[in-house]
């Protein structure tokens, strides 16, 4: 087992605990901070799979911005008792349980079972050159199009957070 | 040796993990952050075929960005939803939210 | 003038109903012109009436104009609308138009007053017009839409007092017993198209013969009889007559004294042909008629009510007609309901202006000395009644003859030893009645004071008739009655002296008894209602036939319908709540899957998407991957 491997799996491990955490955890600021740890190492999994780039964007992006946005949500809507701000019920966990254990079970099995040939090992000499190209190239139309979702999206946030308060006036 | 199934079977635990979460909690924001867990599942898929199967080419990190855009798009809207409702309802319990009845 | 007359008949029966439609559209806010409307359409429908039969009568031979236009016509069904004019026809004109115009004439006076003065004549109007048309029907599907109509326009006028209950009561129970009856009717009329092709009188005279005797015949007689047998409230459905009597006075005489109920026994006559084919039913007709004629008269003797007793001596005499009908002497029958027409609502129209004078008082014990004060109804009164009771040589006394000497000489013994009792009882019940409303003692207190000119006048004129109209079918006539009435050859038998006196004698005996009895007082009524309580009980409530009725309405009707609604409750409607509450359940399963939850939603998509997966996996469908 060499050092990458090692790294993998631990990685690997503390990504699905983080994630486990996030899912179990009563309390809803606890999940946020799973989260925050789940995102990291995801992020360290993208480095390894030689996608610096798109790491230091998950850092960036998920790990900062969004969670932060999460929190502040939690912030402004969390109830009296923090402890049980994430319940579940025992049918909902139930179904939960079954449900997402059959559908890893199956594409587990579909993963493990199927025959991977013509696997290479493609290694890029200058990925983020490369990105900057095919988004102001091929992708120009798809790339203002996902700007323009975010500006829309954005302004709906705002829109559709305070329209209540909007109509009172 | 750790290989191409090895990333789709973590993708493929933490897609699992997330659609449990979204099937199990009831508390709108936990389900909002279960399907970002199911997000960069995805992401991890797109990031692993780009190294393991495409020769030349960063197509799968390319589209990794527009998911994250369109995660990030999603989580502030959806945000903004719950607090909407949030101020209606005075709850983010899901076993609340009944709107799409009728 | 005869023939245009004749040829315009049809006018006959339809001024009435213009005035009808004139009073309902236009004249109902004006009530005296809408009666002068009314009375004017009855007065040109008499005069036209008139002509023709007085045509008829001097043309000394039968006639017999039909006229017919096509009414429905497609394969297999045609009937037609038209008019038939033969001496039966002519006289029935007369005898309806003359009535209707004289009680409508009195109505001036009685109804006088009355909040729903228009809407009497528009409905008198229809009566008067229906009642044409069904007598000048040339077949049976236009004599049973006028004879409907009959029922209504009866409905209406019994009713015409709707404010009181027992009005309503009994305009329903006239209403729903004539429709036993009828249906008995359309039956038969339905047998007869079914059977013969058609419904005119003249085609099916000439086929009906090859029936002759056959049980089919007597079925289609038996049904054709119980028509008659509701309208002219024959025993079994003679209920409705009695309680008829709720309506105005002036509607009784008109419709349950003179015509209407003469439209049963007119429907007998001009179906003769088809019942005379079959003895059987003739038999059935003659003891219907003669059973009802002693039944409703020994009734009339208990009765108080001066409306009631007629209106029993009503029925008693139309079973008279009807027993004439069976026993074969159809022109007596058609003879008597002309002469009782005239009579009948003569003594009606005098007992409505006794009521008048008395203000609404109807029983005879309250009254009495009435000839002092009324003189003119008094007179006239006893005319009808003596008339009624067969003395000679008034109107009643020939046609009463004339049936008799038709049961007597056809060999009918029974039947004749019947009706001159029933002669006795008719004499002693309507001189009980005389004696006791006007010439007794004033019981009641009222001053009587003789009505207005309007209601003297007819009762003048009918008084009149009653008198004379008997000669025109008495031997001394060379009974032209008889020859002109019949269409089928008249049944002729030699005038029997000892019929006429042993049936005047009777009546002479009767109205002795009743001196006796209620004048003279020299047998006390008391004492003989003591010794025979328990028959004077049984005829005071007639027999408990209403009674039986309501016994039996009870037992079966509702017996059937708590199984009916028994079966509704617990098949039809647990069938159809069992359908329903399916579909309830249905929707509240499905609406589980629809509850609102996102979670729930998202719980459907990745259980497709497990299905999927496990299909493709292990279901053979590997190759997709």
């Amino acid at each position: 087992m060499s050092i990458i491997d090692l790294v993998f799996l631990v990685t690997a491990g503390v990504t699905i605990f983080a994630s486990l955490g996030v899912v179990i955890s009563k309390n809803i600021v606890h999940s946020a901070l799973y989260l925050v740890l789940s995102f990291l190492g995801v992020a360290t999994i993208y480095f390894q799979l030689s996608a610096a780039f798109l790491g230091l964007v998950q850092i960036m992006i998920y790990a900062g911005a969004i969670s932060v946005l999460i929190i502040f949500a939690i912030m402004l809507v969390i109830g009296e008792d923090v402890n049980q701000s994430n319940p579940s019920t025992k049918k909902g966990t139930l179904i939960g349980v079954i449900a997402a254990g059959l559908f890893t079970f199956l594409v587990s099995i579909s993963v493990v079972s199927s025959n991977w040939t013509n696997l290479v090992n493609n290694v890029l000499e200058n990925p983020v050159g490369d990105l900057a190209q095919m988004l102001m190239g091929d992708y120009v139309i798809a790339f203002e199009v996902a700007a323009i979702l975010l500006l829309v999206a954005i302004v709906g946030a705002i829109m559709i957070a305070k329209g209540a308060e909007q109509e009172n006036d | 040796m750790i290989s191409f199934e090895h990333y789709l079977l973590l993708s493929t635990i933490i897609f699992g993990i997330g659609l449990y979460g979204i099937l199990a909690r009831k508390n709108a924001v936990a389900v909002l952050m279960s399907l970002e867990l199911m997000l960069n599942a995805v992401n991890i898929n797109f990031i692993a075929i780009n190294k393991f199967v495409i020769t030349g080419g960063v197509t799968g990190q390319l589209f990794a960005i527009f998911v994250i855009v369109v995660a990030a798009a999603e989580v502030a809207v959806g945000l903004a939803l719950i607090i909407s409702i949030f101020r209606q309802k005075k709850s983010v319990n899901l076993n609340d939210f009944n709107l799409l009845k009728w | 003038m005869f023939v245009w007359s004749i040829q315009h008949a049809w006018l006959i029966a339809l001024l009435p109903f213009v005035a009808f439609a004139l009073i309902g559209l236009f004249s109902h806010k004006w009530p005296k012109i809408s009666a002068y409307l009314s009375i004017a359409a009855i007065f040109v429908s008499f005069l036209m009436a008139t002509i023709i039969a007085g045509g008829t009568f001097l043309a000394g031979e039968a006639i017999n104009y039909e006229v017919a236009v096509k009414w429905i016509n497609m394969p297999g069904l045609q009937v037609d609308m038209g008019i038939l004019i033969d001496g039966l026809t002519a006289v029935m004109l007369v005898v309806v138009t003359l009535v209707a115009l004289l009680v409508q004439i009195y109505s001036l006076g009685y109804m006088d007053k009355d909040p729903g003065f228009a809407s009497y004549y528009a409905y008198q109007s229809i009566f008067a017009g229906s009642m044409l048309g069904l007598v000048l029907a040339n077949n049976f599907g236009q004599i049973f839409v006028f004879w409907e109509l009959v029922g209504l326009a009866s409905y209406l006028l019994i009713g015409f007092w709707f404010g009181r209950n027992s009005a309503r009561e009994a305009a329903k129970k006239a209403f729903i017993t004539n429709r036993v009856g009828d249906f008995g009717f359309l039956l038969g009329i339905l047998f007869l198209q079914i059977i013969f092709g058609t419904l005119n009188f003249t085609g099916l005279a000439g086929e009906i013969s090859s029936y002759a005797n056959t049980g089919l015949l007597i079925v289609i007689s038996l049904l054709l009889l119980a028509g008659p047998i509701g309208k002219s409230a024959q025993f079994p459905l003679h209920v409705w007559l009695p309680d008829a009597m709720e309506g105005p006075t002036p509607v009784s005489a008109l419709i349950h004294a003179a015509t209407m109920v003469a439209a049963g026994v007119y429907l007998i006559a001009r179906a003769l042909f088809i019942f005379s084919a079959t003895p059987e039913a003739m038999i059935v007709i003659a003891l219907v008629g003669g059973f009802t004629a002693l039944f409703a008269a020994t009734i009339a003797i208990v009765q108080n009510d001066i409306k009631r007793i007629l209106a029993y001596s009503t029925l008693s005499q139309l079973g008279y007609m009807v027993m004439a009908m069976g026993i074969g002497a159809m022109t007596a029958g058609i003879f008597h309901l002309m002469t009782h027409a005239f009579f009948k609502a003569l003594l009606f129209l005098g007992a409505g202006a006794v009521i008048y004078a008395l203000q609404d008082e109807q029983d005879i014990w309250k009254m009495g000395n009435l000839n002092k004060s009324m003189p003119i109804t008094t007179w006239t009164f006893v005319i009808g009644a003596l008339a009624l009771s067969g003395i000679p040589p008034l109107s009643g006394f020939w046609s009463k003859d004339e049936i008799l000497l038709g049961a007597f000489a056809g060999g009918y013994t029974g039947l004749y030893i019947l009706g001159t009792l029933v002669a006795f009882i008719t004499a002693f019940y309507m001189f009980r009645l005389i004696f006791v409303a006007f010439f007794g003692k004033n019981q009641g207190g009222v001053k009587a004071v003789e009505p207005p000119k309007t209601m003297t006048l007819p009762l003048i004129i009918l008084a009149f008739m009653a008198i004379v109209a008997g000669f025109v079918g008495s031997p001394l006539a060379n009974y032209r009655f008889a020859d002109l009435v019949t269409y089928a050859g008249a049944v002729h038998y030699d005038p029997s002296l000892l019929v006429m006196v042993v049936s005047s004698l009777v009546a002479i005996a009767g109205i002795c008894l009743a001196w006796l009895i209620y004048q003279k007082q020299a047998i006390s009524a008391e004492e003989i209602k003591g010794k025979f309580s328990g028959l004077y009980k049984l005829l005071y409530n007639k027999y408990y036939i209403d009674e039986l009725y309501h016994w039996l309405i009870k037992v079966f009707v509702d017996g059937t319908a708590k199984v009916l609604f028994w079966i509704d409750i617990y098949i039809v409607n647990g069938f159809i709540n069992g359908l329903a509450s399916l579909a309830g359940s249905m929707g509240r399963l499905l609406s589980y899957t629809g509850n609102g939850q996102v979670q729930t939603y998202a719980l459907y998509m990745f259980a497709g998407i497990i299905i999927i997966l496990a299909a493709i996996l292990f279901g053979g469908l590997a190759i997709l991957l």
